[in-house]
C-alpha cells in the first residue's frame, strides 16, 4: 500500500477574486522508503503539493490519503495531531526554535508526543549521532552554522519516528560540502530508519541523489522518473 | 519544557522585557505605596479620633445623636445591665456631655464639657496619657482637665481656676468654678481646641443631672468586634428607647471624606493602570507579530494550538508576575520603613503644621503595612495581563499555519 496517495488534487488560490490555479489535478503515489524529489520551476506547484501532502494546507478538490487515511477532511486540530504522528518537516530556513539547544529542539517534538524522559534521551543521542552533531548537543541554533542547523532540523524531523519526511528546498541555503553531508545523512537515515523522504527542490545535487524524480509544471505532473 | 520555552522566550529581547517588567513594577510599587499611605493616614486619623474619644460604639437615648442636648440624657441602669451579656464589650464609660462657656480673666471660649468616670475613661481612651502637664483626675474631685489649645486661648494654666457657665439638665442654670488640674494634648487638634473633662459626679453637680448620662461609650477592642457587639446589643436593647451607633455613624463626615479621597485615588490608579495596560499591550503586539512565523512552525511540527496559546499566556503572565513581585518587594521595603517611621510633616515647618491642623489633622502620616494591599495590586496586574493575553491567544487559535510560516 502506498504511504501517500493523491488523486486528482487541485488547488486554487483566491477562487472568488483572481483565481490562481496552483495544482490542476495531480495524481501521485509514494511508496515506503522512497527518496523522491519533486522538481520544477518556481510557481510550478511544488511547495503547494508538499503542503497538501503534509496536511498544512487543504486541496480545493481531490483526495489525499496518508497511510490509507483521507486527510483532506480532517479538522485543524486533527491535522496538527496527524502531522505530529506521521510527518517530519525539514524547511529551507531550518526553522529551529531559537531559544532551545540542539538537544531540546529534537526532544521537544517527542515531548509533544508525551514520550518518557528515558526514551527521549536515548532518541536524542541516537539522532544527534546519526547526523554527526553529538558535540553540539548544547548549542543553540545561533551558535551553529547553516549546515549544522539543517542537520539538527533533520534529526528533529526524525525524532517522532514519522512515516515520511517532507523537505522543502532543504539545501537551498547550504554550501556544496554541507549539502553533500546532509544528503549522505538523509540517504543513510532513509535506509536505516526506513523513512520515506520527499523533497521539493531546484538543487541538481539533490536531484542527482534522488531515486525518483517527479517534475511539475504549471500545476501538473509532466514527468515521473524512477532512477532505480 | 513548556515553562522553559516560555521563560527563555521572555528573555529573547532583554531590553523590552526589562522595560515591561519595570513598567509593571512601577505600577505595583506606586499603587501599593499610595494605597498604603492613604490607608495608613486615614486609619491613623480614624483611630486617633475613635480611640481618643468616641470609642467603636456608643449607646444614647433614642434621638440624642440628632439633637445633642442634656435634655436627651437617660438613666443608664437598664442599658448597662445588657452590656454584661456581650463578651466583646469589655466595659462602658458613662458620660455627661454638653457645651458651656469657659471663662478665665478677660478671655471666654466655647467648650465641650464632658463628665466622665476617670478610671474607666483612662482604661478605654488612655486619657491620662494625654495629660501634657499637671495630673489626671480623681473620682468626684471638683477639678477639670482642659485641652491645650483652649487653655492657650484662655491663657489659663494648671492650678488656675476656670469659670464654666451653661445650661443644665431640663433648663437649670449651670455655673461653677473649677481648678485646672491638667492640660490635655490630643493627636487631633480639633479636640485640643474644645475639650474639657471633669469627673462624672462633678458634672452631675454642675449640670444638675444626677443619675443621668448622655452617652455610654463602649470599650471594644477593634472594628471587627464592634460589628458583632453592636449587632448583639441592638437585638437586646429596645431601639425605640435607645440608639446604638458605631464609630462610622458617629463620624459620617470623616467617613465621607475618606471615601471621596479614596475615590480620587482610585481614579488616579485607574489612569495609571490604563497607561501600564498600553505598555503591556505594546509588548504583546510586538511579541505576537515577531513570533507569528515561529507559531506557524510550532503548529506545523505538531504543537497543538491550546499548548501554544498556554505557553504564550504563561510568558505574559510571567512578565506580569515578575514585575509585580519586584514592585511588591520594593514597595514593601519602603512602606515598612514608613510604617515603623511615620512621615512627620512638622519638619516642614510651623506653616505646614498649621495647614494640617486647620483641617483637624495631625501632620503625621504612617503607612499601613498590610499584605493585602500589595497582593491586591498584584492581582490587578494578573487580571490585566490575563485580559491582554487574549490577543495572542485569539491570534493563535485563528492561526493559519501556512500564512504564519510565510510571515
Amino acid at each position: 500500500m502506498s504511504v501517500i496517495s493523491a488523486q486528482q488534487i487541485k488547488k486554487t488560490y483566491n477562487p472568488k477574486t483572481i483565481p490562481v490555479h496552483a495544482l490542476r489535478g495531480v495524481d501521485l503515489n509514494i511508496e515506503k522508503r522512497e527518496f523522491t524529489a519533486i522538481v520544477g520551476p518556481s510557481g510550478s506547484g511544488k511547495t503547494t503539493l508538499l503542503n497538501i501532502i503534509g496536511g498544512l494546507d487543504r486541496p480545493s478538490d481531490g483526495r489525499i490519503e496518508v497511510g490509507g487515511k483521507d486527510i483532506s477532511t480532517l479538522s485543524d486540530n486533527q491535522l496538527i495531531d496527524f502531522r505530529k504522528k506521521y510527518i517530519g518537516f525539514v524547511f529551507q530556513a531550518y526553522n529551529l526554535i531559537p531559544v532551545f539547544t540542539a538537544k531540546e529542539n529534537i526532544e521537544f517534538v517527542m515531548l509533544l508526543q508525551k514520550r518518557s524522559k528515558a526514551e527521549r534521551d536515548a532518541r536524542v543521542e541516537e539522532l544527534l549521532s546519526a547526523v554527526g552533531m553529538t558535540e553540539k548537543i548544547d548549542k543553540r541554533p545561533s551558535e551553529l552554522s547553516g549546515g549544522q542547523q539543517q542537520r539538527v532540523a533533520v534529526a528533529r524531523a526524525l525524532a517522532s519516528k514519522p512515516t515520511f519526511i517532507l523537505a522543502d528546498e532543504p539545501t537551498a541555503n547550504l554550501d556544496s560540502k554541507s549539502t553533500s553531508d546532509l544528503l549522505d545523512i538523509m540517504a543513510n537515515l532513509n535506509q536505516e530508519e526506513e523513512v520515506t523522504f520527499v523533497f521539493s527542490t531546484h538543487d541538481q545535487r539533490v536531484i542527482d541523489r534522488a531515486r525518483r524524480v517527479i517534475t511539475l509544471d504549471d500545476g501538473v505532473i509532466i514527468s515521473d522518473v524512477n532512477i532505480d | 519544557m513548556l515553562v522553559k520555552l516560555a521563560w527563555r522566550n521572555i528573555w529573547r529581547n532583554k531590553r523590552r522585557t526589562l522595560l515591561t517588567i519595570s513598567a509593571v513594577a512601577f505600577a505595583v510599587f506606586f499603587s501599593s505605596f499610595m494605597n498604603s499611605f492613604q490607608k495608613g493616614a486615614w486609619d491613623h486619623m480614624m483611630n486617633s479620633v475613635v480611640n481618643s474619644y468616641f470609642g467603636f460604639g456608643q449607646v444614647h437615648k433614642a434621638g440624642y445623636f440628632e439633637e445633642q442636648t442634656l435634655n436627651n440624657a437617660f438613666d443608664p441602669t437598664e442599658a448597662k445591665s445588657q452590656l454584661g451579656n456581650i463578651p466583646e464589650i469589655r466595659d462602658a464609660v458613662a458620660r455627661v456631655e454638653s457645651f458651656a462657656l469657659a471663662s478665665y480673666d478677660k478671655y471666654t471660649s466655647v467648650a465641650f464639657v464632658i463628665g466622665t468616670e476617670p478610671g474607666k475613661e483612662d482604661k478605654m481612651t488612655e486619657l491620662s496619657t494625654k495629660v501634657s502637664s499637671g495630673a489626671y483626675l480623681v473620682d468626684s474631685e471638683k477639678a477639670i482637665l482642659i485641652g491645650s489649645k483652649i487653655a492657650e486661648k484662655l491663657n489659663i494654666n494648671v492650678n488656675d481656676t476656670l469659670v464654666l457657665l451653661g445650661q443644665g439638665y431640663r433648663g437649670v442654670n449651670a455655673a461653677g468654678k473649677f481648678v485646672v488640674k491638667g492640660l490635655l494634648t490630643f493627636p487631633s487638634p480639633e479636640l485640643n481646641k474644645t475639650m474639657i473633662y471633669m469627673p462624672l459626679q462633678t458634672a452631675h453637680d454642675f449640670y444638675g443631672s444626677e443619675g443621668m448620662v448622655t452617652t455610654l461609650a463602649l470599650d471594644i477592642d477593634n472594628k471587627e468586634e464592634a460589628i458583632v457587639a453592636l449587632a448583639n446589643l441592638k437585638q437586646n436593647l429596645d431601639t425605640s428607647t435607645y440608639e446604638v451607633l458605631n464609630w462610622e455613624e458617629m463620624l459620617p463626615e470623616l467617613q465621607q471624606a475618606r471615601e471621596v479621597d479614596t475615590g480620587g485615588a482610585q481614579v488616579m490608579l485607574f489612569v495609571l493602570y490604563l497607561i501600564i495596560a498600553f505598555v503591556l499591550l505594546g509588548t504583546i503586539l510586538m511579541l505576537t507579530k515577531e513570533r507569528m512565523h515561529e507559531f506557524g512552525i510550532l503548529t506545523a511540527i505538531g504543537m497543538d494550538k491550546k499548548k501554544l496559546a498556554s505557553t504564550v499566556w504563561m510568558e505574559i503572565l510571567i512578565l506580569g508576575f515578575v514585575g509585580s513581585m519586584v514592585g511588591i518587594l520594593l514597595s514593601a521595603c519602603i512602606v515598612y520603613y514608613f510604617y515603623t517611621n511615620p512621615l512627620d510633616l512638622s519638619i516642614m515647618g510651623e506653616d505646614a503644621v498649621k495647614t494640617y491642623e486647620s483641617f483637624g489633622v495631625e501632620p503625621i502620616f504612617p503607612a499601613a503595612f498590610q499584605w493585602d494591599i500589595f497582593f491586591t495590586q498584584a492581582m490587578i496586574v494578573a487580571i490585566l495581563t490575563s485580559i491582554l493575553s487574549m490577543y495572542p491567544i485569539i491570534k493563535i487559535f485563528k492561526l493559519n499555519t501556512i500564512a504564519a510560516m510565510r510571515d
